[in-house]
């Protein structure tokens, strides 16, 4: 899986940050950056929590 | 005139008009007159062939693949991979022209739709056919809307599919394919996420091909004229002839044909000015990339020789920059543009772009901008945005701080080598902003 932010819909509240650092990190302006590549299946249930509290609903999960 | 008379000029223009391989092929030659009427048009192209056969479509797709043409628009996707990915099957598909021209150093699709609107609406003929769409659209700036508008009606009855004609929308970002999209859907020239690509779901969720208008009038040259004709100008690897806008530090700006793979001197001389009175080119446009002037007589306009310097020919933009300019200077003027061009949308483009220009003009200005500041925001707007807007100005300063990285040094140090600080790179409102 990997997680894909769509940059029209986030407004950078930073909660993917605080859910998920290992994989999201903020630029200067506080828009997250989502590593790029395949997600580490360890954090498949991170990453789905992280989904569910974006309160713009920008981030997803795809395979 | 008498008829005869009339017959004798025909002749002698068509072999003036260059189709016997010498260049223009597309825009109308020097000492001629501009006629952009269907029946110029027919006369120096002959009518438009018709593929009743299967035959004459597979041989049409066969001269496509070897000609490979690239789109005219500054990203230079291929002509045919972008045919074939639309759907052969399900809602019947959209062709658009686009001839927005959000670039302010860009006048090559105005001048091509002025003088040969009609060759653009042959390859929307083609285009329909080959990719059976239903529905066609050209979408023009407003200075070039009767004339094209008035082509349109012209060949209203022979054209199988009726090509609409519709003002495009003003701003860099309005000629982005999706944002055409969205521009004739409801109104507003805004990009958005891809996937689903437009291919697949595009105009009211039709399948829509959206084509440069100057590589639709390059399909209908391979169409009427065939491969083996059309590849006897360019490259081996890059057939055919291109547009190119000559501005900025040139004594003639304009528009020119010139053969893929003309060697940028050879631009610069059609320009009135030498390499040796130039500190850099700026080549494709404001999401493309400079060129130092060392770099230049070992180049061409082709893509194999630019991408040795990390530069494309973009949509055909060699804007030229003269020795006694400050190259920062111009840089943060155009970053600033582009800054204000954002949609709005994407926040790293909005706030990005902003703090870049804002820092690439401390820098351009008094020196006190932070280099490494720049490139590490440069990195963080890179391919975050819905459409390349935030890309293409991120690869454009990122060149900046290479090809003037001796400059970026003495500005540093507190001294800028520009004795000139009239603005030279053409953007919107140029002529009232004090120039």
């Amino acid at each position: 899986m990997r997680l894909v932010v769509d940059p029209v819909l986030c407004d950078g509240r930073g909660v993917c940050a605080e859910v998920l650092p290992e994989v999201i990190t903020l630029d200067d302006w506080g828009f997250p950056i989502a590593e790029r590549g395949e997600l580490d299946p360890r954090l498949e249930g991170a990453a789905e929590e992280a989904v569910r509290l974006c309160p713009r609903l920008a981030l997803r999960l795809v395979p | 005139m008498s008829r005869s008379a009339e017959a004798s000029a025909g002749v002698k223009s068509d072999r003036a008009l260059g189709l016997d391989g010498r260049l223009p092929r597309i825009l109308t030659p020097a000492g001629v007159p501009v006629d952009p009427s269907l029946h110029s048009h027919l006369r120096r192209h002959g009518p438009l062939p018709t593929y009743a056969r299967p035959t004459d479509v597979d041989r049409l797709w066969e001269d496509l693949a070897r000609v490979g043409i690239l789109g005219r628009g500054g990203a230079g996707f291929p002509l045919l991979r972008k045919l074939r990915s639309v759907p052969p099957r399900g809602r019947s598909p959209v062709v658009v022209a686009n001839g927005t021209e959000g670039e302010p150093a860009s006048d090559k699709d105005k001048v091509l739709l002025l003088q040969a609107p009609h060759l653009v609406l042959d390859g929307i003929s083609v285009a329909v056919d080959l990719v059976g769409a239903t529905h066609a659209v050209v979408v023009v700036p407003d200075e070039v809307l009767t004339v094209v508008g008035g082509a349109a009606r012209e060949r209203r009855r022979s054209d199988r599919v009726r090509v609409e004609v519709v003002a495009a929308a003003r701003g860099f970002v309005a000629g982005e394919a999706s944002a055409v999209v969205n521009w004739l859907q409801r109104g507003a020239p805004l990009p958005r996420m891809t996937p689903p690509r437009l291919v697949e779901s595009g105009l009211r969720k039709r399948p829509t091909l959206v084509q440069n208008v100057e590589t639709l009038a390059h399909l209908a040259l391979v169409a009427r004229h065939g491969a083996g004709w059309y590849a006897a100008v360019g490259t081996p690897e890059e057939p055919g002839s291109m547009l190119v806008t000559l501005s900025g530090d040139v004594v003639r700006s304009g528009v020119h044909e010139v053969a893929v793979g003309t060697p940028l001197d050879d631009l610069l001389e059609m320009g009135g000015v030498s390499a040796e009175r130039l500190g850099a080119l700026l080549v494709g446009g404001y999401s493309a990339a400079w060129v130092g002037a060392r770099d230049v007589p070992t180049l061409d306009m082709s893509r194999a020789s630019l991408r040795r310097v990390g530069a494309s020919p973009g949509a055909g933009i060699v804007a030229a920059l003269g020795r006694d300019r400050c190259g920062l200077v111009e840089t943060a003027r155009v970053l600033r543009y582009l800054a204000g061009q954002s949609a709005g949308q994407c926040g790293p483009c909005v706030f990005g772009l902003d703090a870049i220009a804002n820092e690439f003009s401390e820098l351009a200005r008094n020196g006190r901008g932070d280099p490494a500041l720049i490139r590490r925001w440069i990195g963080q707007v890179d391919g975050r945005g819905a459409c390349a807007h935030p890309d293409g100005a991120a690869r454009f300063a990122r060149s900046a701080l290479e090809v003037f990285g001796a400059e970026v040094e003495s500005h540093l140090d507190g001294w800028c080598s520009g004795t000139s600080d009239t603005p030279v790179l053409p953007l919107p409102g140029l002529e009232e902003d004090g120039r």
